[in-house]
């Protein structure tokens, strides 16, 4: 029998490393793995906390809105609403994940085979990640812009910075760019770049200029509405992108603040994009290298148990009436789906070879897997690979909640032969971020009268903007305009449904 | 593959204070609302514990573009009987499982936890004690001395030993002075040693290094320090407050509670806001006696009352240990007003000739029965007196309170920072 990693709960550094070296070799031998190098990093319970509220970077720049989410995990952390996570990973390169220090010996190998393997292996391969982050910049760029922004703060103000970077948060959302066709980003570069500029501008800084008289201005002929879209690169669904380029006021370094924003969000925009999958991924990983260590001996019969309460409380589903309910959790359906699909590779039934002929019965696992998780995103997987049997084995239903109809909400399918296919296409949509996301972009400036910059939001299925929000982010969008800005609703037969204009707050006001 | 393991956990913590503190100056209005409205809440004693605050989220609200209304759809698990065409009451289950709290509502209201010194700093943050500066300030400054590093000359009394003796034997170290040990042990191989020829050359050894020993002093002249001195000019910034209280039997349980309540206020403010304050406790009854702080707030006592008597110790404190060109005096009375009738005269002759003078600010806090109804009937013999003098010019603050909720605020009146008052009456 081979030797034991631990016995009982307790662990020392060198168990850590026993354990992590047991898992890379089931994860790279059995499961085929490949994963940037890992980093494990030991903290405590109120680093973690530091962690929460700095989005789970190790770094990042100073804004009072972390300081208010800290202040918010940890007023509900000590009165006890809220545990803490076990782990945190970040998708960089090496992959850093982050372990609290009271996880027993047990918590500390299933977190380390979901971290430092399962997601280490989802952020190296999914083709997302591969296309818009950069996991070898990310902690060089995120240490670039904490000293950027606090290089601003002594030049230009702490009020001003904290202005700028809080109508670049309001807008955060909205500064991504959703389709490849750019190059992907390299931060590295992009911090240099930064350097670059900053030290051209002050070589040919030249006060003389300032004193040389302007000449009578050229008399521009009307340009054609087409011809300056084109110009001004719109339609533009990226407004922190419009801003940066566009934006007639703004200041060099304010623009640089709205691109590390930008980029910043860029960077989190796959992860939104695949919590199931990546949970998933993670959960199948740790549960098969758990299963394996155990298998070999390496994990005590004790200890496997205390494993599998902790797995089973992750994957837990609460049915919709329970009270627990909170929408589906993608830890459990996310493994749900990876388990459904090693059954449907190696214990296909006919159904499974009716609705999935190229993986049914195909035997090889591990190999669909990895392609899986290297080539789909939740809702191209949920399309997918979401089974019949799944769905009946989760009784899933469809709701249809239209305010118009009296009679209340319509069950619109269920999981039978007739409701399959639009349970699943219902489901693959919740978690389409094109749905989740409200579509707004900038269609045109009023350059010849105004400035006024003019948006649309367009309206999927009734639902607009709340109110409140929409003013106050759009007062942001004014403030860095500092001209006029006009949002329009308009539903799919461009009709008009609301109408927005806000105008700029003077400096004074806001400071 | 390497796998570097790394324990973090000794890293310097705080990391998101900045954060934390950016957060509070930022919603300082909003958390010094709350904390005060907390306060009145609580007994003083635990308003130094710190402790949790909810703020509105207005101000700190973070928006985002965000849709509702509209047709929803959701998947579901958990179906138990519906079939297609089903429908559901929306009042009931409908609103049960909707999609989760939204993220707007159920951040409306933002409780946090502030540490005991972020609550009392925030509490205390706009009091003053008025006219700290002494009216001719100019030409009491009074000399202080203060430790200015060291200096090779000086009085015997202010050798500094350990750096002396620090520098001897950095010398001795320098110079190579052999130590005791060194010599002890070269004795007692002398002393062990048979051979003839190598015991002389011992010998010799140990002459040479007693004779270093003796050269290289173990204290030397040039090792020794002194403290060194400097006299800096010091304003007048003392103080001290008067704390009077009456405790007679006129008045009730519910009084003495109100006027305890706002001296230890006072006596929370002086010793967390004044290094150099000093307060005297002083009770009467129809005798007045001075207290240390435990009898004061704790003390039973019990008897009729003449106001002039504690106002006499006052003043016979004042004579014998504040100066008033020294000192910068205030006083703070609590009392039912009730005064006996012959003492009034005394009372306001002590009053005006010798107290109200040599203060800076007498601050006077009538208490009354909860509901107060007793105020409307007429003013007591105190107030009037009082207020007589006040109408007359004197630097006075009256305030009446009669429930536990009015004493915070009235000691933010009374001790609110004088150019903020002025900001504020200003329009």
């Amino acid at each position: 029998m081979t030797e034991r990693l631990f016995e009982g709960a307790d662990w020392d550094f060198h168990t850590l490393q026993r354990i992590t070296d047991a898992c890379e070799e089931v994860a790279t031998k059995d499961l085929g793995l490949n994963v940037y190098p890992n980093q494990i990093e030991v903290i405590t319970a109120e680093q973690m906390l530091d962690a929460y509220s700095s989005v789970g970077m190790p770094l990042f720049y100073k804004h009072w809105s972390f300081g208010k989410h800290f202040a918010y995990h940890e007023a509900s952390y000590r009165k006890g609403l809220m545990g803490l996570a076990y782990e945190i990973v970040i998708n960089s390169s090496p992959c850093i994940s982050y372990l609290m220090e009271e996880n027993t010996a047990t918590m500390q190998t299933l977190v380390i085979a979901h971290a430092a393997f399962g997601h280490n292996h989802f952020f190296k391969n999914n083709y997302l990640f591969k296309q818009w982050t950069d996991a070898d910049g990310i902690l060089d760029y995120l240490d670039f812009a904490k000293n950027y922004v606090m290089q601003c703060e002594d030049r230009y103000g702490r009020v001003e910075v904290e202005r700028t970077l809080d109508a670049a948060h309001a807008l955060m959302s909205h500064g991504i760019d959703r389709y490849p066709g750019k190059k992907k980003l390299d931060l590295r570069a992009e911090e240099k770049r930064a350097g670059r500029r900053r030290q051209h501008e002050e070589e040919v800084f030249n006060d003389l200029w300032r004193t040389v008289p302007a000449g009578k201005s050229k008399t521009r002929s009307a340009l054609s509405i087409e011809r300056r879209r084109k110009l001004l690169g719109l339609p533009q669904e990226n407004l922190l992108y419009f801003l940066e380029k566009s934006a007639p006021r703004l200041a060099p370094w304010q623009r640089e603040l709205l691109r590390v924003v930008r980029h910043i969000a860029q960077y989190f925009y796959p992860q939104s994009q695949t919590k199931v999958m990546n949970e998933g991924t993670a959960t199948y990983v740790h549960y098969r290298i758990m299963t394996k260590l155990h298998q070999q001996g390496r994990i005590s019969d004790g200890n496997f148990l205390e494993f599998l309460q902790s797995h089973t409380n992750v994957v837990f589903q609460p049915e919709f009436d329970d009270q627990r309910f909170s929408g589906f959790n993608p830890y459990a359906l996310g493994f749900a789906m990876m388990q459904d699909i090693e059954r449907i590779v190696t214990r296909p039934e006919d159904e499974d070879r009716e609705w999935f002929p190229d993986i049914a019965g195909k035997n090889d696992v591990m190999g669909v897997l990895r392609d899986v998780w290297a080539n789909y995103r939740d809702e191209s997987f949920i399309a997918q690979f979401l089974s019949p049997k799944l769905m009946r084995h989760l009784r899933m239903f469809h709701l249809h909640d239209d305010p118009e109809e009296r009679a209340g909400i319509r069950v619109d399918a269920i999981h039978d032969e007739r409701g399959f296919r639009r349970v699943r296409r219902e489901l693959a949509r919740q978690h389409d971020v094109g749905y989740i996301d409200a579509n707004i972009e900038v269609v045109d400036v009023d350059l010849s009268g105004d400035r006024r910059l003019i948006l649309h939001h367009h309206v999927i299925k009734g639902a607009q903007l709340n109110e409140t929000d929409a003013k106050r982010v759009l007062q942001h969008l004014a403030d860095l305009w500092t001209y006029d800005v006009a949002l329009i609703e308009v539903d799919a037969n461009d009709k008009v449904l609301r109408e927005y204009v806000v105008s700029p707050r003077p400096i004074s006001a806001v400071a | 593959m390497p796998i570097h393991i790394i324990d973090r956990r000794l890293n310097p913590g705080g990391k998101s204070l900045e954060n934390r503190q950016r957060f509070l100056r930022r919603a300082k209005s909003l958390v010094q609302g709350a904390v005060k409205k907390t306060s009145q809440e609580r007994d003083i004693k635990d308003v130094l514990e710190g402790g949790e605050v909810t703020i509105p989220l207005d101000g700190m609200h973070e928006p985002r573009f965000r849709r509702d209304g509209g047709t929803r759809d959701m998947v579901l698990p958990g179906n138990k009987k519906f079939i297609e065409g089903d429908y559901l009451q929306r009042s009931g289950q409908g609103s049960a499982k909707d999609s989760g709290p939204g993220e707007g509502d159920s951040e409306d209201a933002f409780r946090f936890v502030l540490s005991r010194d972020e609550f009392v700093d925030l509490f205390l943050d706009d009091l003053e004690l008025p006219d700290l500066a002494k009216r001719k300030i100019a030409q009491t400054e009074s000399e202080g001395i203060q430790r200015a590093g060291y200096t090779t000359s000086g009085s015997p009394s202010n050798i500094s030993v350990s750096r002396t003796v620090r520098r001897a034997m950095a010398r001795r170290i320098a110079l190579k002075r052999p130590s005791k040990e060194e010599i002890e042990e070269l004795e007692s191989a002398i002393a062990a040693c048979a051979d003839e020829d190598e015991r002389l050359l011992l010998m010799a050894q140990l002459e040479k290094l007693k004779a270093k020993s003796k050269r290289i002093p173990f204290i030397d002249p040039l090792d020794i320090r002194y403290r060194r001195f400097e006299t800096v000019p010091k304003p007048v910034a003392q103080a001290v407050m008067f704390c009077l209280m009456d405790v007679s039997g006129s008045m009730s349980e519910h009084m003495k509670d109100l006027a305890k309540r706002f001296y230890m206020l006072l006596y929370v403010f002086l010793k967390r806001r004044y290094k150099h304050v000093d307060i005297v406790f002083i009770r009467h009854t129809d005798r007045a006696e001075e207290v240390d702080e435990q009898t004061f707030f704790y003390g039973p006592a019990s008897g009729g009352t003449l106001v002039s008597s504690a106002l006499q110790a006052m003043h016979e404190i004042v004579r014998e240990r504040f100066s008033p060109s020294d000192w910068n005096i205030y006083a703070a009375q609590a009392s039912d007003g009730d005064n006996s009738y012959s003492d009034g005269e005394l009372a306001g002759m002590l009053l005006t000739d010798k107290i109200l003078p040599v203060c800076q600010f007498f601050a006077y806090l009538e208490v009354g029965e909860s509901g107060g109804s007793a105020f409307d009937l007429s003013d007591s013999s105190l107030w009037t007196l009082y207020e007589r003098l006040r109408n007359s010019g004197a630097p006075l603050s009256m305030r009446k309170v009669s429930e536990r909720s009015e004493i915070f605020p009235v000691f933010h009146d009374l001790f609110q920072r004088r150019d903020t008052a002025q900001e504020k009456a200003a329009p």
